[in-house]
């Protein structure tokens, strides 16, 4: 919960977060080394020096660790868990369904815990699906489509499999697609990151919602143009935000195209947990506004009402979260006792 | 950027000075073709050196260890013909360090092997459609850049869409302004011919802007320049938080050894 100077209480959901286990003893081989080596990266690279992480508690943090800098340090009031699988490069996978679940069903309020399906994995597959939605009652699932398996080194939506899985979702219930880009998909001479399936099932899956983490990067241009034509494509603002930091003013370019393009009702707040934490990523986005010359050359405004749309209001809807009744639950649980007086006015 | 090892090689003549400083003039013109810009300027290039017999050696790295196969290649392929074409050059080696695909892009540089030759299965065409794609890119955010610079020095629509490319080309300009006109020229052949009587501003299909349609037509464009610049912006940030100058380069995809896991 993020209280304005005014006394508002901004509700937040972080769209994207992750309960992973990096560690060297779940490493299966060098990609492992390596998966976990490029977040470190993105996450030394990114953060203010203070929020930095020592490499050992960024390969492997403990639930109370996640627990704290999402809701007690941090302004979340949920967070939705996203699984990410890698059985290729983890010995018990990076951070599966399973791992999550563990978190979700010691603080019920506080999460949302997603699923996962990989078309690659056939009838057997699609049989876990239905097992993993009645187990966890799932509103929405991630996917890596750039997840390597076997000889495999990715799929495409478009895939006559993909359309198998993206139909059972749809009769389960799994309103909510998080797709994840990643390079290397074969054929090697097409552009790893092209975005255009994305568009081809948001056209055919008109009930789902397609979320395109990290806003379609690197190819936020196409995405924008993709995102403008379907109703149901929606920006995640993971990697994108940590530059408000180290680079305001491409976060100022970046927000004001996404605000032109999707608008205020398709961009969702993500942290990317323990990529970066919640506290330092808000607080930088309450103080921000678009400065005056890029505002002139879009018309986008970061107005306060889109603020709390952004980091809490448009994932409610699409997951279906009445607010109050869930800040109530969140109250009786003991879940603001922390919480100050004082207001987090932007500094 | 120079390795800390070449820096402290010793001099070894004027002759061989001026060779590497070839070299390295030649390295700055190869561009990557997604970020649009050099790769020495990228500092991906790590070593560029010349032995006795005038063979060059090239050694180079990229932000992650997962950047595209496709454009790894290119970046090579394109380093090895740029050295190539200095008449002196005896041979050119490539080797790209830590990647997942090094060892299959190093072997297929070594043979002198094409992308295609290099991946066989895993690719089903050459990278023509691929690079034409991204260079059509690089001409529409070099495009936008000099628009945006002569909007903003008071030029009308009306008169920037009525230049040909003689009179865009004798603009007189600051140095930034013309840096900005010689980029967009070097990028303007991608979209259609570019003789002096032709027209100056066209879009990716060749036809000529409008000057009703040129604030609409910037609008547009802009995203691809933000993106370009954002991604810069990302992979050299990538690339300095996973290697300073004194990490030894690895010319292989494995740093350790595979667990008896895998």
């Amino acid at each position: 919960m993020y209280r304005t100077a005014k006394g508002e209480e901004i509700f937040v959901i972080d769209g994207h977060t992750h309960f992973w286990d990096g560690s060297p003893a779940n490493q299966k081989n060098i990609h492992g080394k390596q998966f976990i080596d490029c977040f470190y990266a993105y996450h030394s690279n990114l953060s203010p020096p203070s929020e930095k992480w020592e490499k050992e508690k960024f390969e492997k943090y403990d639930a109370k660790t996640m627990f704290d800098d999402l809701f007690v340090t941090g302004y979340d009031d949920m967070a939705i868990l996203q699984p990410t699988y890698l059985t290729d490069f983890y010995k018990n996978g990076f951070n599966t369904t399973e791992r999550n679940s563990a978190m979700k069903k010691s603080h019920p309020d506080r999460f949302i815990l997603n699923g996962a399906f990989d078309p690659r994995d056939g009838t057997r597959g699609l049989e876990d699906l239905h097992a993993l939605s009645e187990k966890h009652k799932l509103k929405g699932v991630k996917l890596y489509t750039a997840e390597w398996r076997g000889d495999s080194k990715g799929y495409k939506l478009t895939d006559k499999a993909s359309y198998q899985y993206l139909e059972a979702a749809q009769k389960l219930g799994i309103k909510n697609i998080h797709v994840h880009k990643g390079p290397t998909i074969i054929p090697l001479n097409r552009d790893a990151f092209d975005v255009a399936d994305i568009d081809d099932v948001a056209t055919s899956f008109q009930d789902l919602n397609f979320i395109v983490e990290h806003c379609g990067l690197p190819r936020l241009d196409d995405f924008c143009w993709i995102a403008t034509q379907e109703t149901n494509v929606y920006a995640g603002l993971a990697v994108a935000l940590p530059f408000i930091h180290s680079r305001p003013g491409y976060f100022a370019h970046v927000i004001s195209e996404l605000l032109f393009w999707v608008g205020p009702d398709k961009i969702l707040y993500g942290s990317d947990y323990g990529i970066w934490t919640p506290k330092w990523l808000i607080d930088k986005f309450m103080a921000f506004e678009i400065p005056a010359d890029v505002t002139k050359e879009t018309g986008s405004v970061l107005s306060m009402e889109a603020k709390t749309k952004i980091l809490g209001l448009n994932a409610a809807r699409i997951y279906g979260i009445d607010v109050e009744a869930q800040k109530k639950k969140i109250r009786a649980g003991g879940g603001y006792a922390h919480l100050p007086e004082a207001v987090h006015a932007p500094r | 950027m120079k390795s800390s090892d070449e820096r402290r090689e010793r001099p070894r003549g004027r002759s061989s000075d001026d060779k590497r400083a070839q070299i390295w003039a030649c390295l700055q013109d190869v561009m990557d073709p997604e970020l649009d810009e050099s790769v020495t300027e990228l500092n991906f290039v790590t070593k560029a050196a010349v032995d006795s017999r005038d063979h060059v050696h090239i050694e180079f790295r990229l932000p992650t260890y997962w950047c595209a196969a496709n454009f790894s290649f290119l970046m090579a392929d394109d380093m090895r013909r740029a050295v190539s074409a200095l008449d002196w050059v005896k041979g050119v080696s490539v080797v790209l360090g830590e990647h997942m695909y090094a060892d299959k892009i190093n072997a297929g540089l070594a043979q002198g092997r094409s992308f295609q030759e290099t991946f066989g299965a895993e690719a089903d065409g050459s990278l023509d459609d691929l690079r034409q794609t991204f260079l059509v890119k690089a001409f529409q955010r070099r495009q936008v850049a000099l628009l945006s610079h002569l909007a903003a020095l008071g030029k009308s629509p009306a008169q920037i869409v009525s230049w040909t490319l003689t009179e865009l080309g004798s603009l007189p300009l600051d140095d930034a302004g013309e840096k900005l006109i010689q980029r967009y020229l070097e990028r303007r052949s991608v979209v259609g011919p570019a003789s002096g009587d032709g027209p100056a501003f066209v879009d990716a299909n060749g036809a000529r802007l409008t000057a009703e349609g040129l604030a609409g037509y910037v609008s547009s464009l802009r995203r691809v320049g933000i993106n370009a610049e954002f991604n810069g912006a990302l992979c050299r940030g990538l690339l300095a938080a996973r290697f300073d100058l004194d990490t030894p380069f690895v010319p292989k995809s494995k740093m350790m050894p595979a667990s008896s896991g895998t």
